[in-house]
């Protein structure tokens, strides 16, 4: 998938559905949760669920790489990663940035 | 953002008071028993008292509480103030002043946390610290304990490996996990009163340094009401309070410590200096190396301690606190603080020599150099190395 906002946009229902496929594969590979990451709700808080700080970092390294973007310092905290949600909206200001 | 050192914020009258108080009274009382304290690795119950009786336990309470509403550098200055005479006690006032934040940052949604803060600046309570725990290998972002509530009441067993002074404090602030289904890393603080809780001690505490503190390992069982569990995620109150409020207090009273190490042995030097007038003694130039270090050590607590203070002040500034770039801030101070401060002490020892090394001489530092040593080992250096490459390897100092 290219970084370009123009795709995210345009891409509807059906992109969004394997954005957030791919967020969860990125957390069950990386995120070292207590839960199986593919069955994760939108807004399921992934600290609550396991996540610590050092899986997090590795989460974002791998979302960096499989989806083309760089995360600006000012987004690099917990909130910003709090949910399988919460990571699309990053992902998309990220490409938008 | 403005240089820090520009115009640094009036002190308010009390709050000069308390550091004057602290610089004359409490040190002198600090500096009489610290041998003894150290010798017979007892808790400086005498300072302590001093501590209280100046009402400097309640320095960071709100105002409106009954404290004094300190901010960051006027504990810090607290802190460095008292380490030179005892670096014991300034651990002590240090964890303790760390503690009370958490409840004023983080606890003041409750209003019984409010009201203990209340009774806290009223009775100048001493509240202990218990992060550690046998099976999390030091890493205090993870519990093995959980509390459990029931009927308003909360249940909470813990198992910890070194536990500052909880046999001496009013009350203690016990991490440990959200529920007994919570993740390692899903934690709360608890408030665990003196009178609600057993203590059964497991192990010693005969160590090189800050031997004052009286840390040892404890097993606590306690209960309390359910509204003394503080609100929130112990991840969001560690990185906006327990972390700035430990590494700037702990830098600046490692740099007490090196500050009085340096301060021997410039006394040391002027007395050779007084009996050859026109030669300079031989440790006069590592005295302007050790006075150089020091200077860099103490402006990078102080810096650090103003930014917070003005973040503190700021909308966003517990947001601020939250991002890579605060926590790597922090853990950059921690670990420069805490390997600079050993090297001025180990220099004043040089420039001093065998009269910095007896224990019984006024220029001995051999306390200072025991009680410093401790700084890389409380949080290890190299776990909290090993957490900024990681954080690195996404980070990007824009």
């Amino acid at each position: 998938m290219s970084s370009n906002p123009d795709t995210w946009e345009r891409g509807g229902i059906d992109q969004r559905t394997d954005t957030l496929t791919r967020i969860r594969s990125v957390l069950l590979q990386h995120g070292r949760l207590g839960k199986d990451a593919m069955k994760l709700a939108e807004n399921d808080d992934l600290y609550a669920a396991g996540m610590t700080s050092l899986a997090s970092v590795n989460v974002m390294l791998a979302l960096e790489s499989e989806f083309g973007v760089e995360f600006p310092d000012q987004m690099l905290n917990r909130s910003m990663f709090i949910t399988v949600g919460a990571i699309e909206a990053a992902l998309r200001t990220a490409a938008g940035a | 953002m403005r240089q820090p050192f520009e115009q640094p914020r009036a002190l308010e009258r009390p709050t000069l008071e308390l550091i004057d108080a602290i610089r004359t009274k409490v040190v002198d009382v600090a500096a009489r028993f610290a041998d003894q304290v150290d010798r017979h690795a007892r808790f400086p119950v005498e300072t302590v008292n001093a501590l209280k009786e100046a009402r400097a336990l309640s320095a960071a309470v709100p105002r409106e509480l009954g404290g004094l509403g300190c901010g960051m550098r006027e504990l810090a200055t607290m802190c460095s103030t008292l380490a030179g005479a005892c670096g014991s006690s300034a651990m002590v006032l240090a964890m303790h002043h760390i503690q009370v934040a958490c409840l004023v940052r983080h606890g003041q949604s409750s209003p019984e946390l409010r009201q203990y803060l209340k009774d806290l600046a009223a009775h100048q309570y001493l509240l202990g610290s218990m992060t550690s725990e046998v099976g999390t290998q030091g890493d205090t972002r993870s519990s093995v304990c959980a509390v459990q509530r029931a009927d308003g009441r909360f249940t909470l067993n813990k198992d910890a490996t070194t536990a500052s002074y909880c046999a001496y404090a009013d009350a203690i602030l016990v991490t440990c996990r959200r529920a007994p289904d919570a993740a390692a890393s899903d934690q709360v603080l608890v408030l665990v009163n003196q009178k609600d809780c057993t203590l059964e001690q497991t192990t010693t505490w005969d160590t090189m340094g800050m031997r004052g503190t009286c840390s040892p390992g404890f097993r606590l069982e306690s209960s309390g009401p359910e509204q003394h569990i503080v609100p929130g995620a112990f991840a969001d109150s560690s990185a906006q309070t327990m972390v700035p409020y430990s590494h700037i207090l702990w830098a600046s009273l490692w740099w007490g410590i090196a500050a009085d190490a340096v301060a021997k042995a410039g006394q040391f030097v002027r007395a050779e200096a007084r009996k050859q007038p026109g030669i300079v003694p031989p440790g006069a130039a590592r005295l302007a190396e050790a006075s150089a270090q020091l200077q860099a050590l103490r402006h990078n607590w102080l810096a650090l301690a103003c930014e917070f203070d003005e973040l503190a002040q700021r909308a966003d500034g517990p947001q601020q606190l939250l991002t890579m770039g605060w926590a790597l801030k922090m853990n950059n101070l921690k670990v420069t603080a805490s390997e600079a401060a050993p090297q001025v002490v180990h220099k004043a020892l040089q420039i001093i020599g065998v009269l910095g090394f007896k224990n019984d001489s006024k220029f001995s530092v051999t306390r200072h150099y025991r009680d410093v040593l401790s700084a890389s080992l409380m949080i290890s250096n190299d776990r909290i190395v090993g957490k900024s490459a990681s954080m690195l390897l996404v980070f990007k100092d824009e």
